[in-house]
């Protein structure tokens, strides 16, 4: 097995899941309503303990650095964070509309590594898929309501479906180094492959919602998270994130 | 405190049901089903454990307890580990389990026969007055492993241990 390919899409799918569950936390205490205040700050501990289980794998399986270190001391262009996961929570309708988008990305990925050749995925995907279950839940549950209730709120729902499908479609960057090799190795079956499962999977909820998703042929996916460009967002996000860890980097939590 | 040479596996498992889940204090670990092995040698003996969810923040402070109270029960060397084979759902949890779950007034999760889907988590029995005239009021809790509900027969908010796959 390829071991830099296997340490490249792990950093992906765990920096993805650090800075979505750093953007579900900056809820707490914000939400709209407690239950929804609950369920981000719910769903931030869980993204961020995928990405330590991700990150422990680096650690463990592949003689990467510890994870606390890994995940708080790399510079901004060592991550490799989708543009969508970077951008500010803005309004609920956008965060919504982004947490359903990048849930059920990580419903089809985490499925798909059931079949994995790459046994550590195998034994992570049963545990994420199950608890993925909630978020896919909790995501179509207010894509449907909110789409349904009233004309500025369908307005608002189709709005941000038209600012974030080009972010999310921006996940499935294939890698221009080891794409080939994970896929002939059985690791997983390729972003472009997902990014068409994730397509089958999205569709039906947005018809129920009466959401117009726009022609796919006009989406061009914003790409460059995977290789280390970034928006503006990132930088401030990792000087907040890291705060805490650069007063004693030695501390045990 | 026993003597070594008389300690045995139903031993371990007595020693193990008094170690209890610091959020649903009623349950032993044993209760919940995170316990998946259990070796036994003259000087020592092997916990292999698995957290409910991959993220519960109680897992070394319960690998801490289990160490800590078996060691005082038993009088031999006690070592946890987090067994990576293993996963945790909720059809582990035994049927004496979800009974004093209920007596805690927290509705224990449904057997799952499938897939985790939004009817199973539709009409759960009320855990104070048995009502199925309940709804989800949403898949997230005061910790990682509970739902909310509320109850239109005795007009409460109650919280669910989710199914979980």
């Amino acid at each position: 097995m390829n071991n830099a390919a296997l340490t490249d899409l792990i950093i992906k799918m765990a920096d993805d899941e650090l800075i979505q569950g750093h953007r579900n936390s900056e809820w707490t205490g914000l939400g709209p309503v407690m239950e929804e205040d609950i369920a981000f700050s719910s769903m931030a501990q869980d993204k961020i303990g995928h990405a330590w289980a991700l990150y422990r794998m680096l650690h463990e399986e592949l003689g990467g650095r510890g994870p606390a270190t890994f995940a708080f001391v790399r510079p901004e262009n060592e991550l490799k964070s989708s543009h969508l996961v970077e951008m500010p929570n803005g309004e609920y309708d956008f965060s919504l509309m982004r947490h359903f988008l990048f849930d059920l990305a990580e419903s089809v990925r985490y499925e798909s590594l059931q079949d994995s050749s790459y046994e550590p995925f195998r034994l992570l995907s049963k545990k994420v898929k199950g608890e993925l279950k909630y978020h896919t839940l909790h995501a179509n549950a207010w894509i449907m309501q909110l789409s349904r209730a009233g004309e500025e709120s369908y307005d608002r729902m189709q709005q941000a479906l038209d600012q974030t499908i080009a972010l999310a479609a921006g996940i499935f960057e294939p890698s221009q180094l080891y794409e080939e090799a994970l896929i002939e190795d059985k690791v997983y079956p390729g972003e472009t492959a997902l990014y068409h499962r994730w397509l089958d999977r999205i569709y039906p909820v947005l018809v129920k919602a009466s959401l117009n998703l726009p022609e796919i042929s006009a989406i061009v996916p914003v790409y460059g998270g995977r290789h280390g460009l970034h928006t503006p967002h990132l930088q401030s996000l990792l000087r907040e994130m890291s705060e805490v860890f650069n007063l004693d980097t030695e501390a045990s939590w | 405190m026993m003597s070594s040479k008389t300690i045995t596996i139903a031993d371990v498992y007595a020693a193990l049901e008094r170690v209890m889940d610091p959020e649903i204090p009623v349950l032993s670990v044993v209760d919940l089903g995170m316990i998946t092995g259990v070796d036994l040698n003259d000087s020592a003996v092997h916990i292999k454990m698995i957290p409910t969810f991959a993220a519960c923040p109680a897992v070394s402070y319960i690998q801490h307890n289990i160490k800590t109270v078996l060691e005082k029960e038993l009088g031999i060397a006690v070592s946890v580990e987090v067994d990576k084979q293993e996963h945790w759902h909720s059809n582990r949890m035994t049927p004496a389990a979800k009974e004093k779950l209920k007596a805690f007034g927290i509705a224990p999760p449904k057997v799952l026969a499938g897939e985790v889907s939004a009817e199973l988590m539709m009409e759960v029995p009320c855990p104070h007055c048995g009502s199925e005239q309940t709804y989800l009021r949403s898949p997230f809790g005061s910790t990682l492993c509970r739902a909310i509900h509320f109850c239109k027969n005795c007009g409460q908010v109650f919280e669910q241990f989710k199914p979980l796959e």
